[in-house]
């Protein structure tokens, strides 16, 4: 059973409460078809389970077969430094077909980010060595394609197309809440 | 499988429609041999499309990553163009599963590869192997560790 090597710190990009006894990591590719079917489907979980769980979503983008891979995943984290990295996040999955330059920066503008320094965010290389190190984490991890998940820092290696991850997760809860750990 | 310690049989096989590679020529640099049962299947496709975007951790430790199975030479053609493959594919295709057979990789039942990697060191010798579950992408976090030890033990033994 392959173990999130990395474990979440506060470069991730976190969702929800800091003590919930759940903890869903996805590695995810904003390009990737079944990436953009699972986000409605993570959506709804962390609206069910509420302060249950916490969200962390780490780059994974495969550069050579989605070419708007990388730069997707850049932006999320350059809106992130203006508060706004789940709303592009959430754009982003949105309009998996549309992810030109061009098409960024209108995202960019619909969140009413500073443009200037969104596109300023864009070119540095901090926000690219964070994309690449949650890429090797990934690899070192045993990510094998995506979306993959992490739950409670164990790869899930069940299917989640047709809906299994949440009672996956209810099952989790029910058993970290009878145990007592977190 | 052969074990780590054992000599890498060395072959020949088309990597191209036109032109062969020797194993043997590609001294000087470790090789990862990923068998694969065939060409466009999804786990197979998700392997190779992973290991694609490996090459510049390969690269760090001199290691070249080689796909195989006894898919044909057009069809690895065609594989690796639609996938932008930037690795070589080798076509086991005549006689058929010969190399695999070699390296005690051959699926009998199906006729085709089993999903099983090897590292092969600078001198051509088998460092590391591994066997996965035919519809379970092994992933290349068993690859890094192993290339990881190997540079690892270079640096102590200077």
């Amino acid at each position: 059973m392959n173990q999130l090597i990395r474990p979440i710190n506060n470069n991730d990009q976190i969702w929800g409460d800091a003590n919930a006894p759940l903890e869903l990591v996805e590695y995810g590719d904003y390009e990737c078809p079944y990436c953009g079917r699972a986000y409605p489907m993570v959506k709804e979980i962390l609206r069910i389970l509420g302060s249950d769980l916490r969200f962390v979503f780490r780059n994974f983008p495969l550069s050579r077969i989605h070419p708007h891979a990388f730069s997707a995943a850049v932006a999320a984290e350059a809106a992130a430094r203006q508060g706004q990295f789940w709303e592009m996040h959430d754009i982003l999955f949105e309009h998996q077909m549309t992810l030109e330059k061009g098409d960024i920066l209108l995202f960019a503008g619909s969140l009413g980010l500073d443009i200037a320094r969104f596109k300023d965010d864009l070119e540095q290389k901090a926000l690219i060595d964070k994309v690449e190190a949650d890429f090797e984490s990934g690899i070192r991890s045993g990510v094998n394609r995506t979306p993959t998940f992490f739950i409670n820092g164990k790869k899930y290696e069940g299917e989640w197309s047709g809906g299994q991850l949440l009672p996956y997760l209810m099952t989790v809860l029910s058993e970290v809440s009878s145990t007592g750990i977190a | 499988m052969l074990s780590p310690g054992t000599a890498a049989p060395n072959f020949e096989l088309y990597a191209t429609p036109d032109q062969k590679i020797k194993l043997n020529e590609l001294r000087n640099r470790k090789i990862i041999l990923a068998f694969y049962p065939a060409d466009w299947s999804p786990v197979c496709d998700d392997q190779m499309s992973l290991y694609n975007e490996m090459g510049k951790y390969f690269a760090r430790h001199n290691a070249q990553l080689i796909g195989i199975s006894v898919d044909s030479k057009w069809s690895h053609f065609a594989f690796a163009e639609h996938r932008k493959f930037h690795f070589p594919l080798l076509s086991d295709f005549e006689p058929k599963g010969e190399v695999a057979r070699l390296y005690e990789v051959y699926d009998e039942g199906t006729g085709e590869c089993q999903r099983a990697l090897y590292v092969i060191d600078e001198k051509g010798i088998i460092r590391w192997n591994f066997l996965s579950p035919v519809g379970i992408n092994p992933g290349a976090d068993g690859i890094l560790n192993a290339l990881e030890e190997l540079s690892t033990l270079k640096t102590v033994n200077q």
